[in-house]
C-alpha cells in the first residue's frame, strides 16, 4: 500500500483491520470489481463513494464474505491472509454488516433477527430462546433507546417502521462486539431524523475505537463523518482522499467527472 | 463508554412520544401480534369444523359412532407423518408432490434387501436409505439447480414410481413371512390399545416440533422460507437447509410405505398412488403459509387429523369415493384462499 492510512487515534504501524489486494469479481460476463486495492485502518471510518453500479455493493459483500474474490485476489485481515473467506469467518474475525436490503425476515420475531444464522444454543444443542429473547431486549433498549413497545423481541419486524427496521439491523451488527461495521446505504428510507440518528451512530463507532466503511449515495452524509473517502467507478478505485485533503465541493466536482470521464481528473 | 452516553441521550426521543400512547399501543401491538400468529390456523381450522359439522348433519349415525374414530386413528399416520414432514418443505417455500412414489420406492428398498439379506433391520435400513436418496435427488434438483419444485417434483414423481414399476415388474409382493411378524407389531401392533401407527405419528410429531421449534436447523428453515436473499447474506445455508427438509420428507415417506404396506401385508405397486391429497390439504388446513417463513407442526398435526376424520367419513358414511376428492380440493382451495386474504390484510 503505498499511502498510510490517516486514522487520528492510536493506530500507527498496527496493520489494517481488513485489506483486500488486488481483488476482482465477475458475475459472468460483468466485471464487478477489477484489481480492487482497499484497506480500512482501526479506529478509521472509511466512506466508500460511487455511483449505481460502481461496485460498492459488491465490495460490502466480499469484505463479510458473502461472495469470495476471483483467484488472484487476497484478503487480510490484521495482517494475516485468509484463504477460506465466508460470512462465517468474517464474522468469527469480528466485521459485521448492516446491509442495504437490511436482510431481515420480516415474518419473524425480532429475536429470531437479532441471532439470524448465529442462533445461541444451549449444551443439549437446543436453541436458547430465553437467552436471545433477554438479550434481544436489553440491546434493543440500550444501544438505540428503542423502550417503545412495537420493539418487543417477540414482535415480528414486519410490523415496525423503517427506522426501527434499521435499528434492528444496526444493533444486530454491534450486539456482536464487531471491530469493524459495514453500513451499506444505511440511510436509506429513513426519514430526517432517523437518518440523523444513524450517522449519530456511525459517530460514535469510531469513538468507541472501531472501524467502519460507510457505503452512501448521498455525500453530505457521508462526508462529515468519513476519515477517508474512496471513490469507486465501474469497479475500479477512482481516487483516493483524507477528508483534510480535499472539500465536499471538490469532492462533488470530482464525483461529477468521475461518472462523466472515468476519471477523477481531466 | 462513548457508546452508552450516546444511547442514553437518543433514548429520549423515542420514549417520550411512547410513554402517553404507551397503554392503547399494547393492547393494539399485542392483538395484531396475536391475529398473526393464529389467524391462519383459526379460521382453516374453523372451515375445517364447518365440513366437518356438515358431516355430522349428512350422516349422525356414522358420525356420533365411536368405530369411526378408531378407525381413522389407524389410516390417518398413514399420511400425517408425511404431512408433518411436508410442513417444513412449505415453510420454506417449496413443495414436495413426489411423497407417493419415495413410499413404494422405500418398499421395493425393502423387499429387493430382504430377498439379499433375509435381515429385517437391514432391510428397514434400506428402505430407508432409499428414502434419503429421493430426498436427496429432490433436494439437489431444486435447491442446487434452482428448479420450480411444483413442477420438478411432479418429474420425480413419475420417474421414482417408473423405477418402481420396472424393478417390481408391476407385480404385487406378498409380506406373510413370519420373519417380519415381529416387524409388523412393531408398526402395525397396540400399545395399551392404542394403534401403534399413531404413537408413530406421535414420535414423528415431536420429534420434528423441537427439529422445528428448538434447534439452529429448524430457525433457518423459517428464515429461509422468509427471506432466502436476508438468510444467505447473514451465513445461512440455504441451499444445505431446503435439501435436508427434502430428505426428512424422503426418510419419513419410506417409512409410511413401509407401515402401509405392512398394514396391508402386501406391497401393492400402486401403493401411495392416492396419497396426494390429504398431507398436502393437512399441511394447508393446519395455517402453514403457501407463501413461506410460518407453519406449525402442531397445526398440520390437528389438521391431518379433521383430513382423515373426513376421509373415514366419507367412506363409513357410504358416500361415493370421488367425493372425497371434492373435500381435500375444497379445504386445499379454502385454505389458501383465506391465507391469501389474511396475508394481504395484514400487509395493509
Amino acid at each position: 500500500m503505498d499511502e498510510s492510512p490517516q486514522a487520528e487515534e492510536g493506530s500507527a504501524g498496527a496493520p489494517p483491520v481488513i485489506e483486500l489486494r488486488n481483488v476482482s469479481k465477475t458475475f459472468g460476463d460483468v466485471h464487478a470489481l477489477s484489481g480492487v486495492n482497499f484497506h480500512v485502518s482501526q479506529g478509521e471510518i472509511v466512506g466508500l463513494l460511487g455511483d449505481n453500479g460502481s461496485g460498492k455493493s459488491t465490495m460490502v459483500k466480499l469484505m463479510m464474505g458473502v461472495h469470495g474474490p476471483d483467484s488472484g485476489g487476497e484478503v487480510w485481515v490484521d495482517g494475516q491472509r485468509v484463504r477460506d473467506w465466508s460470512v462465517n469467518r468474517a464474522r468469527a474475525l469480528g466485521i459485521e454488516t448492516v446491509y442495504q436490503e437490511r436482510a431481515l425476515a420480516e415474518q419473524q420475531a425480532i429475536w429470531r433477527n437479532m441471532y439470524m444464522g448465529r442462533e445461541l444454543v444451549n449444551r443439549f444443542r437446543l436453541l436458547d430462546i430465553r437467552r436471545m429473547r433477554r438479550e434481544a431486549s436489553g440491546v434493543m433498549s440500550g444501544h438505540l433507546g428503542f423502550t417503545s413497545t412495537a420493539v418487543h423481541p417477540d414482535n415480528v419486524v414486519e410490523t415496525m417502521s423503517g427506522g426501527e427496521k434499521q435499528g434492528v439491523a444496526i444493533t444486530r451488527a454491534l450486539h456482536f462486539h464487531a471491530r469493524l461495521l459495514l453500513l451499506d446505504e444505511p440511510t436509506m428510507g429513513l426519514s430526517l431524523s432517523e437518518t440523523r440518528k444513524t450517522l449519530d451512530f456511525v459517530g460514535s463507532i469510531k469513538e468507541a475505537g472501531r472501524s467502519a466503511v460507510l457505503v452512501d449515495h448521498n455525500i453530505f452524509h457521508v462526508y462529515p463523518v468519513a476519515d477517508r473517502l474512496v471513490v469507486l467507478d465501474r469497479g475500479r478505485v477512482a481516487g483516493e482522499f483524507t477528508r483534510a485533503e480535499i472539500s465536499m465541493e471538490d469532492l462533488i466536482d470530482r464525483l461529477y467527472t468521475v461518472a462523466r470521464t472515468g476519471r477523477m481528473e481531466e | 463508554m462513548a457508546e452508552k452516553t450516546r444511547s442514553s441521550d437518543v433514548a429520549e426521543e423515542p420514549s417520550k412520544s411512547a410513554v402517553p400512547a404507551s397503554a392503547g399501543r399494547v393492547s393494539v401491538v399485542s392483538l395484531r401480534k396475536q391475529l398473526r400468529q393464529h389467524a391462519l390456523t383459526v379460521a382453516t381450522l374453523g372451515i375445517a369444523v364447518v365440513i366437518w359439522l356438515a358431516f355430522l348433519v349428512a350422516a349422525p349415525d356414522v358420525f356420533l359412532n365411536s368405530r369411526i374414530y378408531s378407525a381413522f386413528a389407524t389410516t390417518t399416520p398413514l399420511f400425517a407423518m408425511i404431512a408433518l414432514a411436508l410442513t417444513l418443505v412449505v415453510i420454506t417455500r417449496e413443495m414436495d408432490l413426489s411423497f407417493g412414489s419415495v413410499m413404494a420406492l422405500g418398499m421395493v428398498g425393502f423387499v429387493k434387501a430382504y430377498d439379499y439379506t433375509g435381515n429385517v433391520m437391514l432391510s428397514v435400513l434400506a428402505c430407508l436409505v432409499v428414502g434419503v436418496v429421493c430426498g436427496l435427488i429432490n433436494g439437489y434438483l431444486v435447491a442446487i439447480l434452482g428448479i420450480p419444485s411444483l413442477v420438478i417434483t411432479l418429474g420425480t414423481l413419475f420417474f421414482f414410481r417408473g423405477v418402481e414399476l420396472v424393478l417390481l415388474d408391476g407385480r404385487p409382493v406378498v409380506l406373510r413371512d413370519p420373519e417380519i411378524e415381529g416387524l409388523r407389531d412393531a408398526l402395525n401392533g397396540r400399545t395399551l390399545d392404542i394403534p401403534n401407527e399413531l404413537l408413530w405419528t406421535l414420535a414423528v410429531a415431536i420429534v420434528l416440533w423441537i427439529v422445528l421449534n428448538r434447534t439452529r436447523f429448524g430457525a433457518h428453515v423459517f428464515l429461509v422460507g422468509d427471506n432466502p436473499v436476508s438468510a444467505r447474506l447473514m451465513g445461512v445455508r440455504v441451499a444445505r437447509v431446503k435439501i435436508v427438509t427434502y430428505v426428512i420428507v424422503g426418510v419419513v415417506s419410506a417409512f409410511t410405505g413401509l407401515m402401509t404396506a405392512m398394514q396391508l401385508a402386501t406391497l401393492f405397486p400402486t401403493l401411495g398412488d392416492g396419497t396426494l391429497l390429504p398431507p398436502i390439504a393437512s399441511v394447508f388446513l393446519g395455517g402453514t403459509s403457501v407463501f413461506g417463513g410460518t407453519g406449525s407442526i402442531v397445526g398440520t398435526f390437528v389438521g391431518s387429523f379433521i383430513v382423515g376424520s373426513i376421509n373415514a367419513g366419507v367412506i363409513s358414511a357410504g358416500i361415493q369415493g370421488f367425493y372425497t376428492q371434492l373435500f381435500f380440493g375444497l379445504v386445499i382451495i379454502l385454505s389458501l384462499v383465506l391465507q391469501t386474504l389474511i396475508s394481504r390484510r395484514m400487509r395493509h
